[in-house]
């Protein structure tokens, strides 16, 4: 059964993509059948993985080292069913979205491959494997960004690419020396043959800067803001809540598996560093920022800190599990928040025609189911309970506070502070006075009914995550990962 | 220093080469074929790994070197596409 579920998780969206560049009807409807596909399939996984725990797949029969083995336990079901959870509302979003329009001919079939690279990303556990998913997933994303084929779109998404395609190769550039040295791709095989060298320092050097550009951690961040910004709506919301993960994916399975137990403290306190980093000049950035979309987008730049806080917290013994699971935790929520957030201002920015914080006051009080579900995603960003954010951001608060790693916890703190600054700035827009009569002023255009809500749901998981976060705990604790 | 390790080594150059011309160039083409020699030097220090001692050489790194330029060409063809967008909006 393991095979045919996770199999499930990647041919469906595939087969739709083959489908929607052939024969483009129905797009919404294909789309939303292999989206559900994908949901049953990460279920599916997750059954079997609470009845016989942590699974290998050789498929084809032929395993490790010729060939691609897939590995499933409770972290890749825990991020399949992230992209099943957040696509859903997305595709819902985005037949409201684009409705008739070119772009929209476009956007469904890349948005179906980008889908295929990430449950395969997921599902790999194979260095180069690896490389081929990251550049299907870049190559989907950066021609997404492009779709409204404004000049703003195309210069955001030239950068992305080549700086995409530039963290690849540093990442098979590690690829191509670990080979020379060991032979052998396969993670599991490859954590009982390494053992520290100056060639695998160097090699794990390579790999984590390529990924570190690619998850868009400070200060690589350079590339994001501006394609997330100007992507339309639907995209951002799938390049924050989901691509950038998969990088950090990756980075987190050679984090347990690949790394030494020797590796210097130094490092992972740099990687800390640059998380509160993140943390602090992308919130500072998101408070200053003129345009709701670039507010949002360098939210996610703040909230991608908290991942590589996980770094120096995972050394710290018995909380690293602690910290592993807020860290996943967090992934999730942030994916389900930030891409409602990001949906609502697409609603606003539709509604309005620009996104200008200054004057959409008018908007934001035109559209209250949006606005709520601005305000919802919000609250998990900040961390307040009873969100997802909350849930995660406690375990690593505890997982801090357990270690002694108080400087940790100050940044975590003043980061919530901060996302509460630039939170309510776009929330006092549902309050702001314009004066008793409703303003002559703005024409605004008409927003699916569909979109608004599609934006509501996804908010409202992430906070039923909060409400009910016990199944996802146990899900996740199935083959935790461990350093060592 | 044996054939294998002055191969990689060419490798490692072109890498650098190709890197520096994407970060010092300001025309597309010229980052674009930057971007590619990056492969290349990547590419070259894979098929440096097949080579064994005495024995016959190993196959996977030649079919990732395959699949890498599966991947090299169509990023190429891409990359290429969107300077020509930009460049009938200036």
């Amino acid at each position: 059964m393991t095979l045919w579920w996770s199999t499930l998780c990647v041919a469906a969206p595939l087969l739709a993509a083959v489908l929607l560049f052939i024969r483009p009807k129905w797009m919404a409807g294909i789309a939303l059948v292999a989206v559900t596909l994908v949901l049953v399939g990460a279920l599916g996984l997750a059954s079997v993985l609470h009845d016989s725990g942590p699974q290998f797949i050789a498929i084809g029969g032929w395993g490790a080292p010729l060939g691609i083995g897939w590995r499933i336990d409770g972290l890749t079901v825990t991020m399949l069913l992230m992209a099943g959870i957040v696509g859903w509302p997305v595709t819902l979003y985005a037949h409201g979205y684009f409705g008739g329009a070119a772009a929209g001919r476009h956007f469904w079939p890349l948005w179906m491959l980008l889908l295929t690279a990430l449950c395969s990303l997921f599902l790999s556990n194979d260095l180069f494997n690896w490389y081929v998913t990251l550049e299907l997933l870049g190559l989907s994303a950066v021609a997404l960004v492009t779709l409204s084929g404004k000049k703003a779109a195309l210069d955001a998404a030239q950068r992305y690419l080549y700086t995409g395609l530039v963290g690849s190769l540093f990442y098979l550039m590690g690829v191509a020396l670990i080979y020379n040295d060991y032979g052998v791709l396969d993670l599991a095989v490859l954590r009982e043959v390494t053992e520290p060298s100056l060639a695998l320092w160097v090699a794990l050097g390579l790999m984590a800067f390529g990924l570190l550009v690619k998850s868009a951690l400070f200060p690589l961040h350079f590339w994001l803001p501006a394609a997330h910004g100007s992507a339309p709506a639907p995209v951002s919301a799938i390049l924050s809540a989901l691509v950038v993960k998969g990088a950090f994916y990756i980075l987190l399975r050679l984090w347990f598996d690949l790394v030494p137990a020797t590796l210097p403290d130094a490092v992972s306190l740099i990687l800390g560093g640059l998380g509160a980093g993140a943390i602090i000049w992308g919130s500072l950035q998101a408070i200053r920022a003129t345009r709701l979309k670039m507010l949002v987008a360098y939210s996610t730049v703040a909230q991608l800190g908290y991942l590589a806080l996980f770094f120096p917290l995972s050394e710290s013994g018995q909380w690293g599990d602690a910290a592993l699971t807020g860290l996943v935790y967090f992934m999730f929520a942030h994916g389900c928040a930030k891409g409602a957030m990001f949906l609502a201002a697409g609603n606003l920015q539709r509604a309005a025609g620009h996104d200008d914080l200054v004057s959409l006051a008018p908007t934001a009080q035109a559209l209250p189911v949006s606005m709520f579900a601005f305000a919802i995603g919000g609250v998990s960003i900040m961390g307040l309970p009873p969100s997802g954010g909350f849930i995660a951001k406690w375990s690593l608060l505890n997982a801090a506070i357990g270690s002694g790693g108080w400087i940790w916890v100050a940044v975590m703190i003043a980061g919530g502070l901060l996302s509460a600054g630039y939170i309510f700035r776009v929330l006092s827009l549902s309050f702001s006075e314009s004066g008793d009569e409703p303003e002559p002023g703005p024409e605004l255009v008409p927003v699916a009914k569909s979109s608004e809500w599609a934006s509501l749901l996804l908010a409202s998981i992430a906070l039923l995550l909060g409400l009910n976060a016990l199944p996802m705990l146990d899900l996740l604790s199935i083959g935790l990962p461990r350093a060592g | 220093m044996t054939v294998t390790d002055f191969y990689a080594l060419v490798g490692v150059a072109l890498f650098v080469m190709g890197l520096s011309a994407l970060i010092l160039r300001k025309r597309d083409l010229q980052r674009i074929l930057g971007l590619n020699i990056m492969g290349t030097g990547v590419f070259m220090v894979l098929v440096t790994s097949a080579l064994g001692q005495g024995q016959p050489a190993d196959p996977v790194p030649h079919a990732m070197v395959l699949t890498g330029i599966v991947v090299a060409v169509s990023a190429t063809a891409f990359a290429l596409a969107l300077s020509l967008a930009r460049e009938r909006h200036k």
